[in-house]
């Protein structure tokens, strides 16, 4: 077993999760069973691989540009409005579960 | 007016021809659809929201064209409806998740905007599982889908109603999103045909997030002339999006047309390995035998680390997912549980609430991948997995011009059978998942059945955005077939 009990609480922590006791006791389980086959990635030698973190890098783009000359196409003028109109107030606000019509509002911050 | 029948097997062309020479209006043609879906999906439970008014609004735009004679769009009329991952100004959008049961979008995504410009006549929203996660859309938080060819099993998933909805003739062609198979492994159990396109082809923006390199939105349609038309409306360059690549879109269409003989097709061992059902493995091989016939080179090509995908694919997916899925924190949009005295609980309990149990498993895996002192051991190390199952491609595709495999490992599998196996689920998309960590197009086109009279779809993977030697491929079989 990888992942402990404790690992788990602290996850849920990080994730903003609180979990039922049976979810805990589902989460211990299921993640232990995906990391062991997860496993055998150990068995690749990956010392001298980049990571890839995107595919948009290295496909599609025009190579004899370098650098971000290469991505200029996805840049714009830093101006107000530069794509379209930002959304109303009304428009930010509609999906709100509460606000007093200017902010959202939640519970309070700062306990005391 | 049209009967139920024909309705079921209408096609684009047929819709556009047929309110050209004024056979039906558009307005007719959307209300025969809304009666097909009323008969068929109480029983199939494709659809999330059906989307009247905007539907009768944009047919009678058409109806006007067409009253005008003015010449129609290329989707002019056409029936059609959207995964409910893609955001529909106005119009709800959920995910499939409760957290955001009653989210009416500021905006419409680019997808479903391309389309309605091109005069497509938008039906509603299709079910699918939580915030696309699933391979069966069981994990849908509202109902599951069935399998219009056999109600006793699942439609394939996260995209389970968008293959649904065209299998049983609710929609002439929808649009889905893979993230690891979610379009190509529900188009190969429904025996329709589904397309992932180049990761950059087509725009992401209003497709609410999983995994954001992982990421694609594409068409299902009944035929793979369908499918070119409907990617040739929603791809290319989108301001808002800045992954959508500056590429030219070729018309797919028109390059359908050209010949197969001499395309080189490759076969990886990789693909046709244990856990193969022997139905599908003879029904995939009898296609790639029908592409020789056509002309084509059968070409043996290795993918050696095809075995590595899927754990690879279950770290980079989660640890996006983690990240993406903060942003449901119960303040701006949303679930919001009641009575949380702190901030910190308010986000807590809206998340537990909103959340399903599979949601919540990958937020856990992906945060746990991405946590001090384990980031190096998966997710630095999938992501150099990554690296290499895609030179695996980069490498292949020196010597083919496509790649053929199965889509999936099994025709449809029963509702209930993996639910309680995580594992058992994910190794459903165990021939799709390279090619979104690889980012390359990949199409699924109906190839026979098994015993059950259950679908079997055949794979063609392509090049980086090279689409249409792949629907040409696809398209040359299928008309072998036919």
């Amino acid at each position: 077993m990888k992942v402990t009990e404790k690992d788990v609480t602290y996850v849920a922590d990080l994730a903003h999760l609180e979990l039922t006791e049976d979810e805990r006791a589902r989460m211990l389980r299921d993640l232990n069973s995906i990391l062991e086959y997860v496993e055998r990635l150990n068995e690749l030698d990956t010392d001298k691989v980049t990571p890839m973190a995107q595919v948009s890098d290295r496909y599609g783009v025009d190579e004899s540009r370098q650098g971000s000359e290469r991505f200029a196409y996805a840049s714009r003028e830093d101006v107000r409005n530069g794509l379209r109109e930002s959304l109303p107030h009304e428009g930010a606000l509609g999906n709100a579960p509460d606000t007093d019509g200017t902010f959202f509002e939640v519970p309070k911050v700062i306990e005391r | 007016m049209t009967a139920a029948t024909e309705v079921a097997s209408l096609t684009i062309d047929g819709v556009r021809n047929a309110i050209t020479e004024r056979r039906f209006t558009a307005s007719a043609l959307a209300e025969e659809f809304y009666a097909q879906i009323k008969r068929e999906d109480p029983e199939i439970g494709a659809f999330l929201t059906l989307s009247k008014e905007r539907a009768a609004a944009k047919a009678a735009e058409i109806d006007k064209l067409a009253d005008a004679g003015k010449p129609l769009p290329p989707l002019a009329g056409v029936p059609v409806a959207i995964k409910d991952v893609m955001v529909t100004r106005g119009v709800r959008t959920t995910a499939g998740s409760k957290i955001l049961e009653n989210f009416l979008p500021p905006y419409d995504c680019t997808a479903v905007a391309r389309m309605e410009a091109a005069g497509a006549v938008m039906l509603g929203k299709l079910n699918c599982d939580e915030f696309a996660m699933g391979s069966s859309t069981e994990n849908s938080a509202y109902h599951p889908v069935r399998n219009p060819r056999d109600k006793s099993r699942v439609p394939g998933g996260s995209s389970g109603g968008s293959a649904a909805a065209v299998a049983a003739g609710m929609a002439v062609a929808t649009l889905g999103s893979d993230t690891g198979g979610s379009i190509r492994q529900p188009a190969s159990f429904c025996g329709v045909v589904g397309l992932k396109p180049t990761y950059g082809r087509v725009s992401r923006y209003g497709l609410i997030a999983f995994a954001s390199s992982l990421d694609h939105i594409g068409p299902f349609a009944r035929t793979v002339k369908e499918a070119a038309l409907v990617l040739r409306t929603i791809a290319g360059r989108d301001p808002m999006d800045s992954t959508s690549a500056d590429v030219p879109v070729p018309d797919y269409v028109a390059e359908l047309e050209k010949p197969v003989k001499g395309l080189r097709v490759g076969v990886a061992k990789e693909y046709f390995g244990a856990g193969l059902d022997p139905e599908v493995r003879a029904a995939v091989e009898a296609a790639i035998q029908k592409l020789a016939e056509l002309g084509c080179a059968v070409v043996p090509v290795s993918l050696p680390h095809t075995e590595y995908a899927i754990p690879t694919y279950y770290i980079v997916a989660t640890a996006e997912a983690s990240s993406n899925l903060a942003r449901y924190d119960g303040v701006r949009y949303g679930f919001r549980a009641r009575g949380a005295r702190t901030l910190s609980d308010m986000y807590r309990l809206s998340r537990d609430g909103g959340f399903g149990m599979e949601v919540k498993r990958r937020i856990m895996l992906g945060t746990y991948a991405l946590s001090a002192g384990y980031y190096d051991a998966y997710y630095l190390k999938a992501q150099k997995v990554r690296t290499l199952l895609t030179r695996d491609f980069d490498e292949a595709f020196r010597k083919v011009d496509v790649i053929a495999a199965p889509t999936c490992p099994t025709p449809a599998f029963r509702l209930g059978e993996k639910v309680n196996d995580p594992l058992a689920m994910y190794l459903a998309d165990i021939y799709t998942v390279t090619a979104n960590l690889a980012g390359i197009p990949g199409i699924s086109v109906p190839c026979g059945e098994n015993h059950e009279k259950l679908p079997i779809g055949l794979q063609l993977l392509g090049r980086h955005f090279d689409e249409a030697t792949m629907l040409r491929v696809a398209h040359a079989y299928e008309q072998a077939r036919n």
